[in-house]
Order: C-alpha cells, then sequence, then structure tokens
C-alpha cells in the first residue's frame, strides 16, 4: 500500500489530536481561507509580538473544517511557527510550499522540522491544495497582522 | 437479449489499465466524465486523418465532407432526444455554456416575452449545480429580477410544498435539474413545466445526468430548452448541446456575437442567421461533434432501455452494499426509485478526501468534494460528500469494490 507514504502516523497524529487548534483573543488579524474545490475551510488568527526589535509570532489560533491533509498541517504549523521570529517562519513557508512543487527536491528537514512530513502529499497533486491552506492563510494573516501593527505605530 | 457488459467493456481501452502500482482501475466516477469507446476515438482520428476542414465556408471537397459530418451529429442528436426538427439543436461548449447562453440571450433581449426586470423572478432550486445557479445569479443582478428556489427535503428530494407560492404570475423562468448530480434524485420535471407554462415562464431543464441514460424526450419532456454535454455520454470533451423550442430560438436575442452566426453585417448593425446558426459564433468544434455523434450511435446500438435496466441493477446493489455498512450515510434517496445511477455518501466522520484517497489506493476512483453543489451540501448539513457513479460498462464485482475500498478506509481511519 502506498497510502503510508501519504498518512505518516504523525499526519494521523495531529489530525486526531491538533496542536493550538481554538479561535483565541486578542488577535491581530483573521482571515478565512477556503479551497474551493472541496469547500474546506479555514478561519485563522495572528497575533505579532516586538521581539528585540524584531516581529515574532506571538499565537496562532485557527478553526477549521476539512480532510486530515488540512487539518494536521494547520496543527504542524502552529508548532512551528509559535514563538519563533515571523521571518522563521517565513522561512519555513517557503520551504514548505517549494516541497510541495517540487515532488524531486530533497526536503530540507533542519527548515521544516515535522512539516517534513508532508512530503509525501507532492506525489498526489490534487491533495497539495489541503497541505497549503493553512499555511497561506497563516501567510495572509501575517502580513495584515505586521500592517495593521506597523500601522498603530506610525 | 442480456446486457453483454463484458462486451461493452472490451470497447472502452482504458478499462484495461491499471492504476496505483498495478491495480485494476475500478472506474466510478462517469456522472463527472464518462470513458469513451474505440470507436468515438476512432471516429474523432478519422475525422481529422481524412475530412478535415472548416465548415459552411470552405469550397472544397473537404469543406464539404466536415459540414456533413457537423451536420450530420446535429440530426444525431436531434433524433437522439425525440427533437422536431435539427435546427432546434444547438451546439455549445458545455451546459454551463449552454445555461449561459440563455441567460445572457433573456439578459439581452429589450423586449418581448424575455424582456426582464425588476418584479420579475427566477426560481431555480438548491439541488442545482453550480452551471445552473451563477448563470441566473448574474442574469438577476444585470435586471433587478429576484432569485428564488425550491429547497430539498431530508431525503434529498425537492420540496415542492412551496411550490404553488414560488411559481406564480411574476415568475419568468424556472430553471431546474432534470437529474441531480450528487444525490441521482430524478426531479418531477414535466410537472413543474406544466405549472410553470401555466404562469408564461419559459423553463430550461439540465440534463447533464439525464440524458447520458436515455432519459430524455424533449417533447414529452415539456420543457423549453435542455442542456447536456458530451463529455459524460461517451463523447469528447469541448462540446455540449442546447436543445431550444424553434419559436423561442428564434425570438431569443444572440449571446456571442462573430463570424458565422450572421445574415448581414454593416458598420453599425448586424442581422442575423436564424437557429441554431445564431447561436454558433466562431468556429465550432467540428471534430467533438463528430465523437458526439459517434458516441450517439455507440449509446443506441447497446441499447438503452437495456443499459438503464443493467444500470439500476447496479445502483441497487451498491444501496444495498453501503446501506450495509454502519458508519456509512447515504445522502438522498436510499431505494433504487426516481433515482439515477449517483450516489453520495458520508463516511463517519471521515473526510471525503481522505475516502476517496484510500479508495484510489484500492484502484476504486470516486469524486471528493461539493461536486460543485455547494448550496444543496449546505441545506443538507454536510460540508462535503464522497460520490460513485454508474454507467454501462461497470459491474457488480466493481461495486464489491467500492465496499471493499470503504471498509479499508474505515479500518485506515479506524472508524469504530
Amino acid at each position: 500500500m502506498q497510502l503510508e507514504s501519504l498518512y505518516q502516523e504523525i499526519i494521523l497524529d495531529h489530525y486526531r489530536h491538533p496542536h493550538h487548534k481554538g479561535l483565541r483573543e486578542p488577535f491581530d488579524a483573521e482571515v478565512h481561507h477556503v479551497n474551493p474545490t472541496c469547500g474546506d475551510e479555514i478561519t485563522l488568527r495572528v497575533t505579532v509580538k516586538d521581539s528585540g526589535g524584531e516581529a515574532a509570532v506571538a499565537d496562532v489560533s485557527y478553526d477549521a473544517l476539512g480532510c486530515s491533509i488540512s487539518q494536521a498541517s494547520a496543527s504542524v504549523l502552529t508548532d512551528l511557527v509559535i514563538g519563533k521570529p515571523v521571518s522563521e517562519g517565513m522561512e519555513v513557508s517557503a520551504a514548505f510550499l517549494e516541497m510541495m512543487h517540487d515532488r524531486d527536491a530533497e526536503p530540507d528537514d533542519e527548515v521544516l522540522g515535522d512539516a517534513v512530513v508532508f512530503a509525501g502529499v507532492a506525489k498526489y497533486p490534487a491533495r497539495i491544495k489541503c497541505a497549503l491552506l493553512g499555511w497561506m492563510a497563516w501567510k495572509d494573516a501575517t502580513a495584515r497582522a505586521l500592517s495593521s501593527v506597523n500601522g498603530e505605530q506610525t | 437479449m442480456t446486457f453483454d457488459v463484458a462486451r461493452v467493456r472490451k470497447d472502452f481501452p482504458i478499462l484495461d489499465r491499471t492504476v496505483r502500482g498495478g491495480k485494476p482501475l475500478v472506474y466510478l466516477d462517469s456522472a463527472n466524465t464518462s470513458q469513451k469507446p474505440r470507436q468515438v476515438i476512432e471516429a474523432i482520428t478519422d475525422f481529422y486523418e481524412r475530412h478535415n476542414a472548416n465548415i459552411h465556408r470552405a469550397t472544397h471537397e473537404l469543406g464539404e465532407e466536415a459540414t456533413q459530418a457537423y451536420e450530420g451529429a446535429r440530426i444525431k442528436v436531434a433524433r437522439f432526444i425525440g427533437a422536431a426538427d435539427e435546427s432546434e439543436v444547438i451546439f455549445a461548449k458545455n451546459v454551463s455554456e449552454a445555461i449561459n447562453l440563455v441567460a445572457y440571450g433573456i439578459g439581452n433581449a429589450t423586449s418581448g416575452r424575455f424582456r426582464l426586470g425588476e418584479g420579475d423572478e427566477v426560481v431555480i432550486s438548491e439541488m442545482e449545480h453550480h452551471s445552473n445557479i451563477v448563470p441566473w445569479q448574474l442574469l438577476c443582478q444585470r435586471t433587478g429580477a429576484k432569485l428564488r428556489w425550491f429547497g430539498v427535503t431530508a431525503n434529498g428530494r425537492l420540496d415542492l410544498s412551496s411550490a404553488d407560492d414560488l411559481i406564480n404570475e411574476r415568475t419568468k423562468i424556472l430553471a431546474i435539474s432534470h437529474q441531480s448530480n450528487v444525490l441521482g434524485t430524478i426531479n418531477p420535471v414535466s410537472d413543474l413545466a406544466a405549472r410553470a407554462h401555466a404562469v408564461g415562464a419559459v423553463v430550461l431543464v439540465d440534463a447533464a445526468q439525464s440524458v447520458p441514460h436515455g432519459l430524455m424526450d424533449v417533447t414529452s419532456l415539456g420543457a423549453d430548452f435542455v442542456g447536456f454535454t458530451s463529455h459524460k455520454m461517451c463523447g469528447p470533451t469541448g462540446i455540449g448541446v442546447l436543445w431550444g423550442r424553434r419559436e423561442l430560438l428564434e425570438e431569443l436575442p444572440p449571446f456571442l456575437g462573430g463570424g458565422e452566426m450572421i445574415e448581414t453585417v454593416w458598420m453599425d448593425h448586424s442581422t442575423y442567421a436564424p437557429p441554431p446558426h445564431k447561436f454558433e459564433a466562431g468556429t465550432m468544434p467540428i471534430a467533438q461533434a463528430v465523437g458526439l455523434g459517434a458516441a450517439i450511435d455507440y449509446l443506441r446500438e447497446a441499447d438503452l432501455a437495456a443499459v438503464r435496466a443493467h444500470e439500476h441493477g447496479l445502483v441497487s446493489r451498491a444501496l444495498q452494499a453501503l446501506s450495509e455498512i454502519e458508519s456509512v450515510r447515504i445522502l438522498g434517496p436510499t431505494e433504487p426509485v426516481d433515482r439515477g445511477s449517483a450516489i453520495s455518501f458520508e463516511l463517519a466522520d471521515v473526510h471525503p478526501h481522505d475516502v476517496s484517497q484510500v479508495l484510489d489506493d484500492c484502484g476504486v476512483a470516486v469524486r471528493a468534494g461539493h461536486h460543485c453543489a455547494w448550496p444543496l451540501h449546505r441545506a443538507l448539513g454536510v460540508q462535503s460528500s464522497t460520490r460513485a457513479s454508474f454507467y454501462l460498462y461497470n459491474t457488480l464485482d466493481e461495486v464489491e469494490a467500492l465496499a471493499e475500498g470503504i471498509r479499508t478506509a474505515e479500518k485506515f481511519f479506524k472508524v469504530t
């Protein structure tokens, strides 16, 4: 069975027991993203903070409806970016996107951490959007959070 | 004579291939698009190899042959659906375009029966495919008409209790599906058309899911416009059909302007060709029309009554097999009465994408998602579903493969 290469145990664990799920206050930005092909959706909130002059991710909270891949991906995302500088989170996000779009590339597990278990998704083009749903929402929300925070400062 | 499914399968080369590392293909996604028999593939190849030319304008032998082939396909379509005359058959890209043709044509009317404005109503249903929802939303936005709709009952039938309220003297258009692409439900279109006609409305029927099974006689159906598509009925993609009553097609303003749809052109105005050419602007999908004609020949040869009896057997068995799996909940009619050969279902709380992924790993091709019917899923209180759909080439063994695949998904996702 090739299924195990897609549904790694870590993915199924996150799917059954998602981390940081639920919408929390306060937040700097909230976005709602959908996958129009299947109707999967995510509402995601981001809070940013100043950490030694650098923007960092204070919290990511979310509520989502979707398949195991999209749910697990959002859960792993929160583990990887909460508490990290935004720039580091963006680096993971870029590496994740690259892993999805280049099935032959060797994913960099130093950067990707647990997210490397999604490497198998790249072999199933129909599922790439599922894995990316949370990441796209996070990037969008973070950009909005940064501009709203910066807007307040100026 | 019994229906020989083994012989039918030999006509479809793709059914011989394996998927996902050597598993036999079990194709249960024909409501999405059907597979194509060799006869259709060869007809298209033969057209390109021997007769290819543009139609209606090439003054040479190939042009004559191509025109004859294209117009011959129109005649085959007309006979297949019981149209009074082939001039009532318009080729379009697909059902979406066929419906848009009517909706935009109506939107272009400045007078007469098609003129639409504030105070007028357009009636659809919650069961529609997006292609029979969005064009009407756009038309209502452009004209100020009001969009109204039939709801669905919990068991997946049209809720007709509001029919008297919905179809009234303000109703100008009723647009309804013949057979639900999600639930398989066959709607009482003739009754609804009679009601709509009694108040002077025009009736469009989305027949994408019924025509492939030979369920169409436009004369007895009672509708004014009927749309369907080639690729769901063993034909190629890229071509669909709009049938319309001749007198309505004459009055309906054109949708797309361009080559071949005109009678005369001046710099400031034009007059139009009579139907069907009035609605066929530019070079049409000629080889695809030929392929559709070959698909119709194929379906007629296969004997559609026998095909339907075969499909009824498959659906009956599938409904039974699925109802024996406790964690499966079938959406829509669970009895094989007034329903076609699509079955959508939920498997406990396993997401349809995950169900279909496991089925795919077993070689079973189904569709997962909202099947372009988001409002219907919302009305039934489900986010999305998994759909298996059957056609003439499917077998009872494949129904068992579906049930077996669902049990594999149950185990994989530890449904208890």
